[in-house]
């Protein structure tokens, strides 16, 4: 049966981004030593939001970047029209700890090609993986260190994350195509 | 042998018939035209039913390349791509190697062609020795062994002073004098100077490169008072001058090719060397000049300049591959879509082929009536085809046409009384 | 905006948006080469052979460093050391190569099309570093880049384009990629060195130099082009350098933050005096930099697959 079903609400997408700052807060002993870079595009939105709860929560300003993974997929060949975005990254990455943000995990791989970037821009301390939603069925062995929902996608489902910075509303939806 | 051509219609120009007949060869002549011959003895009755008969087309200008350049073609399959596309007779020119310079490469030529020419081959010999541009060629001792024309094709004789010696000693022999019009100096370029060239950054060739030679070339030709032909003309410039010049002197003629009304310099715009051609293709409204000069009658005669390459000739880099278009097989339908676009009529299309021409080299063809020579051909004007070079009798497959739909096409060829050519699709 | 082509054999066959998306991609680029490790593993495993019939340093250096910084393989043809002086034809070089199963095929080359041959024969993708007195995408596309990076736009400039454009495949690419945009382009030489119907690309002529250069945002020299018989339609170099040489008082009377271009090698005090090219307004030296980035964009953006 051909149908959505919504995974996260605005609300409780809002309630899964609280949890997953206050988790990155304890795990790290608070928010020294900790820069944020989101995965574009909708990574960074979320970093975004991390950011501003982080500076509510503890009255710190995390440094966030933004990382464009384009050149570093192993898909090229796939591509038919690569369209490589910006990566603006001010601050140095050698010995801090850095909170990669994507919106969802799937095989891995935007996640392996988002560490190469940073690797080759610098000689970080720790790389933690925080997500929104974690999909499964991963091709290589990475796994998250904060999520906010985990589903198994099954093979005719798709999973969509909607944040109002970029679609008109905040949502995870789930769709079954017949 | 004697053969009835049953009723086809009949269009001859120059005994300017255009009428439902039967036509009887007896031999190597044409014994009879009238309606409803009887089958009677006839060894072949062809049904000409819904198709067309007329004189067999003549070439004034062509290159069978032999002797010298076999590979490109010979004398044989030069004429079986002939009579393919209704020539019944050929000027072969004279820049084979040897140079057709002196009697014993015309006589040769003439060997060859009664040997082994599916039609009738008519050398043309050089106006210089060794087409050098320096002294005169034996015209006389050639004129015995068979040139009907002098032309230095492939060039112009670059020495006024040599060049006017040239026709005023061509006239003692009544030799047509074929002028292909070019100032080397200023065609130092492989298309035409236009809008294509500005494009492509191929080096170009200004129109005036022919314009001021085909002046030049008529002016000695009225100073000697001698006939003068230019050949295989292309721009708007050059229609412009003979038409005026014509009005004056009546000695002068003049013949295009079909690929200078049908494509333009935007057709070498892909850098296809199958486009490269001497003169070039020129623009549109070039074009529609050499359209108005055949409608009007300024322009005489329709020639091939047929210039067969190998491959090896034409598949490399735009500058470098070798001037020319394989013409004969294409040259006839091409030139029916002038008679669809209301140019001129099935008629005045013919004259450009048969009397035309037959005029010019003084030959006795180009005309069907009795006690003439059965030279003629069948062909249709409503047949659709497309051209596949691959198919090509010619050794040269090198045609820009490759791919065109065409929309009529020769079916079958008469020389002397013989069927030199009969198509896959013409059923008698 | 959809890629549809395999090969960049001509500025003239891109959109505007085409082009643009390439200037953006090139953009990203532009900060590889500035970083310490200056390489990215977008074409890993590709080969990319240069295959350059045409002596030239900077363009083929160029495109090997594009290549190396995007992770590729290089191979580097010249000829003169190569087979072709054994007398192979470019139909046998093109055919020998592809047996080898290049990913990109770079050429220079001094006949128009000889890039169009080699693309109807091979698989790999061509990329054309100037055929003759057609066309040099990637300089034209590293000019724009260089024009939209200091002026912020590539719409309502004025640009004067001075040299031998008859017989020059930078002006050529560099006029028609400059008319997809809303610009005003002025051609200035002399006489003998502009093909008689120009006006036909929507261009201005004119032919003194002090004229040319008023008011304009740009101003574009070029080198003569003595290996393509340039010197035969001017009496002689130092004549030409009267007329046509770019010198501080030109530039005083083009606007007041006009950038002077150059795609290289300069022949000094002959198309451009010493203080221009080394001047304030002059962005010659950001060009190299820029053909860099491009030209690893151009790489990147035909490695695309067909999906």
């Amino acid at each position: 049966m051909e149908g959505n079903r919504i995974l996260l609400d605005e609300k409780a997408m809002e309630r899964s981004i609280n949890r997953i700052t206050h988790e990155i807060l304890e795990k790290n002993h608070g928010a020294g030593n900790l820069s944020l870079i989101g995965i574009r595009t909708r990574g960074v939105f979320l970093a975004k939001r991390v950011q501003d709860k982080v500076r509510a929560i503890e009255n710190r300003e995390l440094s966030l970047g933004i990382l464009d993974i384009t050149m570093y997929r192993d898909d090229i060949a796939t591509l038919k029209t690569p369209q490589v975005k910006k990566t603006d990254i001010t601050f140095n990455l050698n010995d801090i700890n850095i909170v990669l943000v994507d919106d969802v995990l799937h095989t891995g791989r935007t996640t392996r090609a988002a560490i190469d970037a940073i690797m080759d821009l610098g000689r970080p301390n720790t790389i933690q993986l925080a997500v929104l939603v974690d999909r499964g069925s991963r091709q290589l062995p990475i796994q998250p260190d904060y999520t906010g929902i985990f589903h198994t996608a099954g093979p005719k489902e798709e999973i969509f994350v909607k944040l109002r910075e970029t679609d008109d509303r905040d949502e995870v939806v789930l769709t079954t195509s017949l | 042998m004697t053969i009835l051509v049953k009723n086809g219609r009949l269009i001859d120009p120059k005994n300017d018939r255009d009428e439902q007949t039967d036509i009887l060869i007896e031999g190597s002549t044409i014994k009879k035209i009238a309606a409803g011959i009887s089958a009677g003895s006839a060894d072949e009755v062809i049904d000409a039913t819904g198709l067309i008969v007329a004189p067999g087309l003549i070439d004034v200008h062509a290159h069978l390349r032999e002797p010298g350049y076999e590979w490109k073609e010979t004398i044989r399959t030069g004429t079986a791509a002939a009579a393919r596309g209704g020539f019944t007779s050929v000027v072969c020119m004279a820049n084979t190697d040897p140079i057709n310079d002196n009697k014993s490469v015309t006589e040769y030529i003439m060997k060859k062609a009664r040997a082994e020419g599916a039609v009738r081959v008519f050398p043309c010999g050089s106006v210089t020795k060794g087409l050098k541009g320096e002294d005169l060629s034996e015209m006389g001792e050639m004129r015995d062994a068979g040139i009907i024309a002098i032309s230095d094709d492939g060039k112009s004789v670059r020495n006024a002073r040599l060049f006017t010696k040239a026709m005023e000693y061509s006239k003692l022999f009544g030799l047509a004098v074929i002028c292909h019009c070019e100032d080397e100096t200023l065609s130092q370029g492989f298309v035409h100077e236009g809008s294509a060239s500005l494009l492509s950054g191929l080096d170009s060739v200004p129109a005036i490169a022919e314009e001021i030679v085909v002046q030049r070339d008529i002016k000695i030709a009225k100073y000697v008072d001698a006939p003068v032909h230019i050949t295989h003309i292309s721009t708007a410039g050059t229609v412009a001058i003979i038409r005026a010049d014509k009005g004056a002197y009546g000695k002068l003629t003049c013949d295009t090719c079909p690929h200078y009304f049908t494509l333009s310099d935007e057709a070498t715009l892909g850098y296809d060397t199958s486009t490269k051609v001497n003169p070039p293709l020129r623009s549109r409204s070039d074009m529609a000049a050499i359209k108005e000069g055949l409608r009007d009658g300024t322009i005489d005669i329709i020639a091939t300049d047929h210039a067969p390459h190998d491959v090896n000739s034409k598949d490399v880099e735009f500058n470098l591959a070798s001037f020319g278009i394989s013409g004969l097989e294409t040259a006839f339908s091409l030139s029916l879509a002038l008679v669809r676009e209301g140019v001129l009529n099935l008629k005045e299309l013919l004259r450009k082929f048969t009397e035309n021409p037959a005029r010019l080299l003084n030959l006795p063809y180009g005309e069907i009536a009795p006690g003439k020579p059965a030279d003629l051909i069948i062909f249709t004007d409503q047949t659709e085809w497309t051209v596949d070079r691959n198919t090509f009798l010619s050794k040269g497959q090198n045609t820009p046409f490759h791919g065109f739909k065409m929309k009529g096409k020769n079916l079958l060829t008469i020389v002397d009384g013989n069927i030199v050519y009969r198509d896959a699709d013409f059923k008698s | 905006m959809n890629w549809e082509h395999k090969d960049l054999l001509g500025v003239r066959e891109l959109s505007r948006e085409e082009i643009l998306f390439l200037l953006e991609s090139a953009d990203s680029f532009k900060d590889i080469s500035r970083r310490d490790i200056k390489k990215v593993p977008a074409l890993r495993g590709k080969t990319v052979i240069t295959l350059f019939y045409e002596a030239s340093t900077r363009t083929r250096v160029s495109f090997e460093i594009a290549a190396k910084r995007l992770s590729a393989d290089t191979v580097n043809i010249s000829t003169g050391t190569s087979s072709v002086t054994k007398g192979e034809t470019l139909k046998d070089t093109g055919r020998n190569l592809q047996s080898m199963r290049p990913d990109f095929i770079i050429i220079r080359h001094s006949m128009p099309g000889a890039p169009h041959m080699l693309s109807r024969i091979l698989d790999s993708s061509i990329i054309n570093a100037g055929d003759g007195a057609h066309e040099h995408p990637t300089q034209a596309l590293l000019d724009l880049f260089t024009i939209k990076e200091k002026k912020g736009t590539l719409d309502g400039l004025k640009i004067a384009i001075v040299g031998d454009i008859a017989h020059s495949r930078v002006a050529r690419s560099n006029i028609f990629a400059l008319k997809k945009f809303d610009t005003e382009i002025t051609c200035c030489a002399p006489p003998t060195m502009l093909p008689p119907n120009l006006g036909e690309l929507g261009v201005n002529i004119e032919y003194s130099l002090d004229k040319a250069v008023i008011d304009k945002d740009v101003i574009m020299m070029l080198r003569i082009q003595k290996e393509r018989g340039g010197t035969a339609y001017i009496p002689s170099v130092k004549e030409y350098s009267n007329l046509y040489c770019l010198r501080e008082e030109h530039v005083s009377r083009a606007k007041h933050d006009v950038i002077i271009m150059h795609p290289g090698p300069i022949n000094r005090g002959v198309e451009i005096s010493d203080q221009v090219a080394d001047g304030s307004y002059s962005v010659i030296i950001d060009q190299v930099e820029n053909g860099v980035a491009v030209r690893m964009a151009v790489l990147f953006l035909l490695a695309g697959g067909e999906s």
